[in-house]
């Protein structure tokens, strides 16, 4: 394998492990005395943080552009209005910028004749970094009723460390947060459940990941006698990573905010075959 | 005075259309001549993110001063009011001829804030 790979973590579905997986990597790899990170780039609710307890060691606010107008300068002509793909200028008798809707592209100055518009940053989230034992962590929180979060996201990976094994923890869904955490991954990890829910979101990830062209396998959390995924994955020529077994007892330490290996030996003994799964496919 | 009734429809004695960014037509009615043009608005129906938004600049570009719906969101409300285009509301689906006349006769309540969440996707 190359040295250092990032490694997403994603599964259309929320709730079928993303985390647990993603934790649970970065501390059998820290274990192994590799150099691991672990990026949270689920910024509307990151969790990692209570499984893996980092020492936060320093946070930045992150922001987007957004267009200020200078009406001095502004003949009220509506190229910005126009060349604005999420109607986030709306041209009336002036223009009239919607904050919410900005994904600071850019564009609206870029156009403007007179230089009236001037970019000016709109807080969306901070980014935190710091370290879990031999663990590099970083996270992102966004602000709450914030609705922009890629560029938060961008700017948790742009904290990544290239000596390490990044681990990214995404969103679920399928939308522009999970691409963006995605994009430039060497290698996807869905992680999915046996459930009606699980095959259908694990259908749509597979949609929306395959056209990115990223290695992805999947992972069947909670696994029994249902085999709808695997049948799924077998017609879509997706590796199966890693059956993980339905154990309360997993619930039970999950619920309390701790790691299983102390506790459960046995499951240091599944990540690690899920590992060396991911690993020969890198 | 130029006013927009909201329509599901191209013909004014159609029933309105109750939501105002969404709105599948808008009806262009001249209070003085009678007169009533239908404009589509379909780009706007499947707009993501915005609608009310795109919705409120094709209103002011028609010139209408006044606006008759059944519901307008928080940031359709702003663009309108920024344009100043006044918004009278009915409080029930009728057909736009019965909008209009109650409307000319100053039956309808005029908004003064948003009535309606904005949709996200």
């Amino acid at each position: 394998m190359r040295g250092f790979p990032a490694i997403a973590i994603a599964s259309g579905k929320g709730g079928t492990g993303k985390t647990t997986g993603a934790v649970h990597l970065a501390a059998l790899l820290a274990a192994q005395g590799r150099a691991v990170q672990y990026l949270d780039c689920d910024v509307e609710e990151p969790n990692g943080h209570l499984f893996l307890k980092p020492q936060i060691e320093a946070s930045a606010s992150a922001s987007i552009p957004i267009p200020a107008v200078d009406a001095a300068k502004c003949t009220s002509c509506g190229k910005c209005a126009e060349v604005c793909e999420f109607n986030a200028i709306a041209m009336l008798k002036k223009p009239l910028v919607f904050p919410e809707l900005c994904h600071g592209c850019g564009a609206c100055a870029l156009v403007c004749p007179f230089g009236a518009i001037r970019e000016t940053p709109r807080a969306i989230g901070a980014v935190e970094i710091g370290c879990a034992g031999a663990i590099a962590f970083a996270q992102g929180r966004l602000n709450v009723g914030e609705p922009m979060s890629p560029p938060l996201i961008r700017a948790v990976k742009a904290k990544r460390i290239p000596e390490a094994i990044a681990l990214l923890d995404a969103p679920p869904g399928t939308s522009c947060p999970v691409v963006a955490t995605v994009r430039g991954a060497d290698f996807v990890v869905l992680v999915t459940e046996p459930t009606p829910f699980g095959l259908h979101d694990l259908h749509l990830a597979v949609d929306t990941l395959r056209p990115l062209g990223r290695p992805l396998g999947v992972v069947v959390n909670r696994a029994d006698e249902d085999r709808r995924v695997q049948d799924f994955c077998r017609a879509r020529d997706i590796p199966l990573l890693a059956e993980l077994p339905d154990d309360r007892r997993v619930a039970e330490t999950y619920a309390r905010g701790e790691l299983l290996f102390d506790r459960l030996p046995e499951w240091r003994g599944h990540f690690e075959k899920l590992w060396a799964c991911i690993e020969e496919r890198l | 005075m130029k006013v927009v009734i909201t329509s599901t429809a191209k013909i004014l004695a159609d029933p309105i259309d109750m939501h105002f960014g969404r709105a599948k037509v808008f009806i262009l009615a001249d209070t003085e001549t009678g007169k009533a043009v239908a404009h589509d608005n379909a780009q706007n129906l499947h707009a993501a993110q915005g609608a009310g938004i795109q919705s409120a600049e094709t209103v002011a570009r028609l010139g209408a001063e006044a606006v008759v719906t059944g519901s307008v969101g928080p940031k359709a409300y702003k663009a309108l009011q920024a344009a100043g285009i006044k918004i009278a509301l009915v409080e029930a689906v009728c057909p736009g001829t019965e909008a209009l006349r109650r409307f000319k006769d100053n039956e309808l309540p005029v908004l003064d804030k948003p009535n309606s969440e904005g949709h996200w996707v």
